[in-house]
């Protein structure tokens, strides 16, 4: 029984984050795919060293970064007023806000805003919060058709395939594969394409330019909206943000409640920090900025849906809530050793990554996705690649803490804690390690999942004696 | 200076002769070693996996072991890093404000062989002779927890007759990770199968690194394939001599 | 209850009696810092815009356009268009329009060096949003007063409540193999005309 104002987790049954089998299985098809092993060190290994590039740019990233951490958490501490004055605010310029407690109640409000428009097809930019809340799956089932216009976006859409990047949704394709799609499923597309990365987006361009300039709706997410002022931004490259932002008629955006940023001022450092850490540019090509709405300029009707859809337990955590200051850029991810090999699918969430395991099992709550906590190795480079600063190895270790252990695990872990805080027993322990022989030959024998680890490393022998029986002795 | 020795869990009871070679190297260098017998782990075990309530006797043992030690040293980034980001935190997680602080004091004093060495003794020529050619992988906790930067490689270059050679990527983890390697196996071998890549891509006859347990993992995976490279602590080669 | 009520309910219960607002440290670079043209320009090449530095605007536009066929936002100086290009000043026009253009001419608000950055903000000698958005090509005219060194900078001078829009050289995607490749939907040319006085 949940009480009315108690954080709620996102409901199930709706929305893309949960995975249909745990990170380790997903893992292992994934760890089987070359292809898709090569594509993903080669782009992740291409963006870090661009990122790193630009960032040894800036005399002061280290300081950007402590204020944008700081901003975040100051936003947290300050959610209801923040996000009442920027409801008042983008009330006062001409825009309608609307408050979406879960998944289904912003598809439901989604859904009858463009019904009432009486269009059938949208156009979308790229965002994270709408792929959560599967909105394309509920539009479609209200007869409604999006069409997404971010060129990944596209990519996946076009090949029925899932996002696994949360900047590049299709960096799991590599360019041959993108023309192979493109050839099959774009509507018109010159059979001569080639993939050459700069013909492939110009194919994008010439199939969208029509809808773009036909379609009178479009649905966006929001990089930052500016309690202050009222004003969203869309940061993006292509120009089909600005596209979408710019020609309809009709604008709605979802965005989560933790998107809002206090003061107009503020922007300063996350337009420092963003673009560095997710593309590696300087800056990137488009960012869009808008309040309500503007006679004569852009959409005349623009909706706000602050979705809040798990965010708020995810806030009653004071450890983990710190995955809330997360402004989606990715770096975490091309810094993974873990993402780099079993790529965004495994992690069976629209959220994939470092961030993703700490984020989609508080959004869900811990039961739901149990196994992304443990899906790292605590290496540490998703804390240092973080432009805000989001300590994600002490959080994937809080996590663990409240995850279910399996009982054999659970019991091993007992039994280890009870020696260990016993050192006669531990000695003795120590001694009996006739390991050797209870293991079999390189570990081998070790019951599962122990076996897992012998089937490609040799246990070492163990010693003749341990060191304190050697210091005992001199 | 009279220096406490935490083993560690591991080389105490697997790998001895990093501690060996701990004790002796620090002895060869003028100090006294002491080594505490009620000392057992540090139980980052049990923390990274989930069970920090099971952690807490052993953080309160630490503690209490070493308390009255001026400096700790052990040879694992890893340990220390567990000792100084995590020990007063489950005791903070426990209510225990009390060991709480007191764990904090004990992590301060609290050091990874080569911060010991360049930090505290500010020695970087320990008088070593290891005539090998060596690649360093500086394993995560001492890189990204404890921040020990070039200390291990300010050491290492001062070790007469040793051929150092840099191993790329060298920063990536080797997919060890604790209980890592034993719940998500084929992701771990995916990362150490380019981890070993990388060691032997550069011809070295020995892969050094300051922790045992990182060690173990690459080593295991290089004995698997008899490549004929060995995994040799750091302290191990900072305790070889001419003699030895 | 509303929708609103309960989201707002339930944040407060999240933060429980942690209300402690942390201080925000702003010890980045914040001031006005020296403008250097030169990397502005360094900048603007490096994300593959093309910048001219010139004193005479309606030469360099001629030159850029050729024959073509510019539009332009209202508020645009007549003294920057040359002669003999044909010009339509958008007054409402359809996207048709504004499409069949092969190019558009708008000033801007600011531009920043550090990033390669200019930003519109529709004011009468930008003009709405689609205008810059529709044609091939853009050419932008910058004034040396017009530029900062610094984000910060940036977004202290501009309006808020405008519609704005920071662009940062041409069209371009880094979704394949995360390369970034020029020309996508929005303008595929980029030209800065940064307007020096002789």
């Amino acid at each position: 029984m949940t009480f009315l104002g108690m954080p709620a987790h996102a409901p199930r049954g709706v929305g893309h984050l949960r995975g249909d089998e745990s990170f380790p299985a997903a893992a292992r098809t994934a760890l089987a795919n070359p292809q898709l092993r090569r594509n993903l060190q080669h782009a992740t290994t291409t963006i870090r060293g661009k990122s790193g590039r630009v960032i040894a740019e800036l005399p002061d990233w280290e300081e950007l970064r402590s204020a944008g951490s700081a901003l975040k958490a100051y936003t947290m501490a300050n959610l209801p007023r923040l996000l009442e004055q920027l409801e008042e605010k983008v009330t006062a310029a001409g825009g309608v806000v609307h408050w979406a407690a879960d998944a289904n109640e912003a598809n439901r409000i989604v859904t009858d805003l463009i019904k009432e428009t009486g269009e059938q097809r949208v156009i979308k930019i790229k965002s994270m919060a709408t792929q959560e809340i599967a909105l394309n799956e509920a539009l479609e089932a209200a007869g409604i058709t999006p069409v997404e216009t971010d060129l990944a976006e596209l990519i996946v859409q076009l090949g029925h395939d899932k996002p696994s990047h949360i900047l590049v949704p299709a960096i799991h394709r590599n360019r041959s594969e993108i023309r192979e799609i493109f050839l099959r499923e774009m509507p018109g597309v010159d059979p001569a394409l080639t993939d050459d990365p700069p013909e492939l987006a110009g194919a994008a361009r010439r199939y969208l330019r029509e809808t773009f300039l036909s379609t009178r709706v479009a649905v966006s997410g929001a990089n930052f909206g500016i309690a202050d002022t009222g004003t969203l931004a869309v940061v993006e490259s292509e120009g089909n943000g600005r596209m979408c932002l710019t020609l309809p008629d009709t604008l709605i955006t979802v965005m989560g409640i933790e998107k809002v940023v206090p003061s107009w001022q503020d922007l300063e450092v996350f337009l420092q920090l963003l673009p560095r850490a997710s593309t590696g540019e300087r800056m990137n090509p488009y960012t869009s900025m808008w309040t309500g709405v503007t006679p004569g300029d852009g959409p005349q009707n623009f909706h706000l849906v602050l979705l809040d859809n798990g965010r708020t337990a995810v806030l009653a955590d004071e450890v983990g809530r710190q995955a809330l200051h997360c402004i989606r850029c990715s770096a975490c991810l091309n810094v993974c050793p873990v993402y780099e090999r079993t790529g965004g699918h495994a992690y069976g969430s629209v959220y994939p990554g470092p961030i993703g395991a700490i984020l989609s099992p508080q959004l869900t709550g811990i039961e739901d996705n149990a196994s992304l906590p443990y899906a790292s190795s605590l290496c540490g480079a998703c804390f240092d690649a973080c432009p805000v600063k989001i300590d994600i190895p002490s959080i994937l270790v809080h996590l663990r803490n409240q995850a279910p252990h399996p009982r054999t695990e659970k019991a091993a872990m007992a039994a280890a804690a009870y020696t260990m805080d016993r050192p006669k027993l531990y000695e003795r322990a120590q001694r009996a390690a006739k390991l050797s022989k209870l293991l079999g030959k390189r570990g081998r024998g070790l019951p599962p999942p122990l076996n897992g680890w012998a089937a490609s490393r040799d246990l070492p022998a163990p010693p003749p004696e341990s060191f304190r029986d050697w210091w005992r002795g001199r | 200076m009279r220096i406490a020795l935490f083993a560690t869990c591991l080389a105490d009871t697997m790998f001895p002769a990093a501690a060996k070679a701990t004790v002796q190297l620090l002895e060869r260098l003028g100090h006294e070693v002491v080594f505490p017998l009620e000392q057992t782990c540090c139980g980052q075990m049990h923390v990274n996996t989930g069970y920090q309530d099971q952690a807490l006797p052993l953080v309160r043992r630490y503690v209490r072991t070493f308390e009255a030690c001026d400096v700790v040293v052990a040879p694992s980034g890893s340990c220390v890093g567990s000792i100084r980001h995590q020990h007063a935190m489950v005791a903070r997680q426990a209510g225990e404000v009390g060991l709480a602080s007191r764990a904090e004091a004990v992590a301060g004093r609290t050091y990874e062989l080569s911060e010991l060495l360049v930090d505290v003794l500010e020695v970087e020529d320990v008088g070593a002779y290891y005539p090998h050619r060596v690649t360093y992988h500086p394993t995560c906790h001492s890189l990204r927890v404890l921040r020990v930067g070039d200390k291990p490689l300010r050491l290492l270059r001062q070790v007469r007759g040793l051929d150092l050679v840099e191993l790329p990527a060298a920063e990536q983890c080797c997919g060890f990770g604790g209980t890592f390697a034993v719940k998500n196996a084929d992701t771990s071998t995916a990362m150490l199968a380019d981890k070993m890549r990388h060691v032997l891509d550069t011809g070295a006859d020995v892969c050094t690194a300051g922790d045992a347990s990182c060690l173990m993992h690459i080593g295991g995976g290089l004995a698997r394939l008899r490549t004929g490279v060995r995994t040799v602590h750091l302290a191990e080669i900072l305790a070889s001599t001419e003699a030895s | 209850m509303s929708s609103k009520e309960l989201i707002l309910g339930r944040i407060r219960q999240a933060l429980g009696s942690s209300t402690a607002s942390p201080g925000v440290p702003r010890d980045y670079r914040r001031g006005a810092a020296p403008v250097d043209l030169d990397l502005l320009v360094e900048r603007l090449a490096d994300y593959k815009a093309v910048v001219h530095r010139v004193p005479d605007v309606p030469d360099t536009i001629r030159t850029i356009i050729g024959a073509g066929r510019l539009v332009v936002p209202p508020g645009l100086p007549a003294d920057w268009l040359p002669p003999e290009v044909p010009v339509t000043r958008d007054d409402q026009l359809s996207a048709a329009e504004i499409s069949a253009a092969d190019g558009v001419v708008t000033a801007a608000a600011v531009a920043v060096v550090e990033t390669g950055t200019i930003v519109l903000d529709a004011s009468p000698d930008q003009g709405r949003r689609i205008l810059s958005l529709l044609p091939d090509l853009h050419i932008c005219v910058l004034r040396p007063e017009q530029v900062v060194a610094s984000v910060p900078e940036a977004v202290a001078r501009l309006t808020p409540g405008r519609p704005l829009t920071w662009i940062s050289g041409p069209s371009a995607t880094s979704d394949i193999e995360l390369n970034r490749v020029e020309g996508v939907h929005g303008p595929r040319n980029l030209h800065i005309v940064l307007w020096e006085s002789a």
